[in-house]
């Protein structure tokens, strides 16, 4: 049992992570319709974001701290953030009327322009991602120990998955949001300006993305250019899972990939916890193709 | 794309094949396996173009069928010891097929159920799928898990290497024209259509899956990792960059994006004077070749979405 219970927290970190990068497919998903394959290397770029940010900051205020922490967490969304819009008005808008396809080739090409530009610039060796957070004491109640970093994670995510609810919901540009991925043109007709809201949910996405870089690499220091094609592979998954374009889809789809795969990681067939989320995946599209909440489509001849 | 004179470019090809497989002792080593890698390039693309430009059902997961012929071919071969010419050919034809004929299966098996799926949810399923198979051969002991396997006899040479891709697109060609091929097509430009005047969709993509993945094989020395998602999306982008359902654009962006890397690695100078290839007037190339192929792979969906070498218009992919 406390077994049991020490792995779902392991999962529910680490799934955590994923559901933060899985937000981001979704919600360009939603409004593009397109897999915005780049979406990984943001999420790297956020976690080196943090790891040159974090010398400069402690000049600033002294590192390990909670407030460094959140300085340099903060920093990098708001980079990644501005990198997102960037490349969004580069690549992705000129080709907004053309076939999904070519879109979908122009995302993986700047996947591939991230990670090689990230090689170039950071170099390819992994790196150690500086200490941000003081090292609490591993608490340990009953068998369980938690870990205080685990517990950040769960936190921050927690916080942020309110934030980004608040701001979908409850606020103009989350309903301009809605409306666009609802019926752009009539969004459009409506005197919603869908350049700035498209813009807004990359920034959006790839803040988050960068937020989930910080904490992987809170997590597991280790950082290296190509590090986001795993994680954001699977966080895609966990978005389809979900039912793409569905923002509680995409947190609940996280938390199962990262729950399930940690379970495994557990047996004997630990080396093939990579291939399990693929497999949840396919078995999910067999069942029900639009995943666990997401609406079934209706298609018109 | 009409293909009159199918037969007599077959012959051809492997005939020059044949010929060149002659002088192969008189090539740079290296240049030859430089062939032999747009030779598999060829196969790869042709084969893969079947399903995305063809049937039009986006597939990410071609190198995990490649990863199931190159693997099954090479365990055949390895049961065998030093042959004479004549034997060892046989048996490379014989594992050949054999590979051919597992990665069709492996193809039937993913095709079946993921085909029901639409769009970009097939896309993402045979992503999967590629991803567990190489998980699944990673976690193999006795095909040396993710330590990779070596190959003991490198039977590859031009003959095969241009002889396979030149009956790949033979059998592709012919198959598109033939009455099943037009099913293809309607399967691609509208899939709804299609269902209504009775043809079942999900047969003819079943069927251009299980042919795309029969060619899929090759190689001295396989490891998991060699077939991972990357690999799938460089196949995918010489069918895009050809254009979509455009064979003879599909061979050149073949060659072109095989060739390209090793050009610009070869202008760089790394290849003659390693170690200084910082002071190689050039030497930036080599460092920054993947970027700017990625760069110009951004560049040529921004100005030339339909593909590289299509220059009449086609049915636009969807």
């Amino acid at each position: 049992m406390t077994e049991f219970l020490q792995q779902l927290i392991n999962g529910l970190a680490f799934g955590s992570i994923l559901a933060l990068i899985a937000l981001g497919y979704t919600m360009v998903y939603g409004i593009l319709r397109f897999i915005n394959f780049a979406h990984g290397d943001i999420f790297m770029l956020g976690a080196f974001a943090g790891f040159y940010l974090a010398p400069k900051i402690a000049v600033v205020i002294p590192l390990p701290s909670i407030a460094g922490a959140i300085a340099v967490l903060f920093l990098a969304m708001l980079i990644c953030a501005a990198l997102g819009v960037v490349i969004e008005r580069l690549a992705y808008r000129p080709l907004r009327k053309r076939p999904k396809l070519t879109v979908l080739i122009t995302a993986i090409g700047v996947s591939l322009f991230l990670e090689y530009a990230g090689q170039f610039c950071f170099g390819a060796a992994p790196k150690r991602f500086p200490d941000i957070l003081p090292g609490l004491p591993i608490t340990k109640i009953g068998g369980l120990s938690l870990n205080s970093n685990q517990l950040i994670v769960l936190a921050v995510t927690l916080i942020l998955l309110l934030a980004l609810r608040f701001i979908v919901m409850k606020t103009r540009i989350g309903t301009a949001m809605r409306a666009v991925s609802f019926n752009p043109e009539a969004a459009a007709l409506m005197g919603v300006n869908t350049d700035i809201i498209i813009s807004f949910t990359f920034a959006l996405g790839s803040a988050l993305a960068a937020a989930a870089g910080i904490l992987w690499a809170v997590n597991y220091p280790s950082i290296d250019p190509l590090m986001g094609i795993l994680p954001g592979l699977k966080a895609f998954v966990a978005a389809v899972l979900g039912g793409i374009g569905n923002l509680p889809g995409a947190a609940l789809g996280g938390l199962i990939i990262g729950v399930v795969e940690t379970f495994v990681k557990g047996t004997r067939w630990s080396t093939c916890a990579d291939a399990i989320a693929f497999a949840v995946l396919i078995l999910i599209l067999l069942v029900k193709p639009s995943g666990l909440l997401g609406k079934k489509e209706i298609e018109k001849v | 794309m009409k293909f009159r004179h199918a037969k007599t470019f077959l012959l051809g090809a492997i005939a020059l094949g044949f010929l060149a497989s002659l002088f192969a002792d008189k090539i740079n080593p290296y240049w030859l396996f430089i062939f032999y890698d747009i030779g598999i390039s060829i196969v790869m693309a042709v084969s893969l173009n079947l399903i995305n430009g063809y049937t039009g059902q986006f597939s990410l997961g071609h190198a995990g069928f490649m990863a199931v012929g190159a693997y099954t071919s090479a365990v055949i071969t390895n049961q065998f010891g030093n042959l004479n010419f004549l034997a060892a050919n046989g048996i490379f034809a014989a594992a050949l097929l054999a590979g051919g004929l597992a990665a069709a299966l492996a193809g039937l098996l993913v095709g079946i159920p993921t085909l029901r799926l639409r769009g970009d949810y097939l896309a993402i399923a045979t992503l999967g799928f590629g991803e567990i198979i190489r998980v699944f051969l990673q976690n193999m002991d006795t095909v040396g898990g993710a330590r990779g396997l070596s190959v003991m006899h490198g039977w590859t040479n031009l003959f095969w290497g241009f002889g396979l891709a030149a009956v790949t697109v033979y059998v592709v060609a012919s198959l598109v024209n033939s009455t099943y091929g037009r099913g293809f097509i309607a399967v691609h430009d509208d899939e709804v259509a299609a269902e209504a005047i009775g043809i079942n969709p999900t047969k003819y993509k079943v069927t251009a899956f299980v042919v795309g993945a029969l060619y899929a094989h090759s190689k001295q020395f396989l490891t998991p990792g060699g077939f991972g998602f990357m690999q799938s999306i460089t196949f995918v982008v010489m069918v895009i960059l050809g254009g979509m359902g455009n064979t003879v654009g599909v061979i050149l962006a073949a060659i072109l994006l095989t060739l390209l890397p090793e050009v610009l690695r070869k202008l760089s100078g790394i290849e003659h004077l390693p170690g200084f290839a910082a002071e190689h007037p050039l030497g930036w190339i080599g460092e920054t070749r993947m970027i700017i192929y990625s760069l110009l792979l951004i560049v040529l969906m921004l100005t030339r979405p339909q593909g590289l070498f299509s220059f009449k218009k086609s049915s636009a992919p969807k």
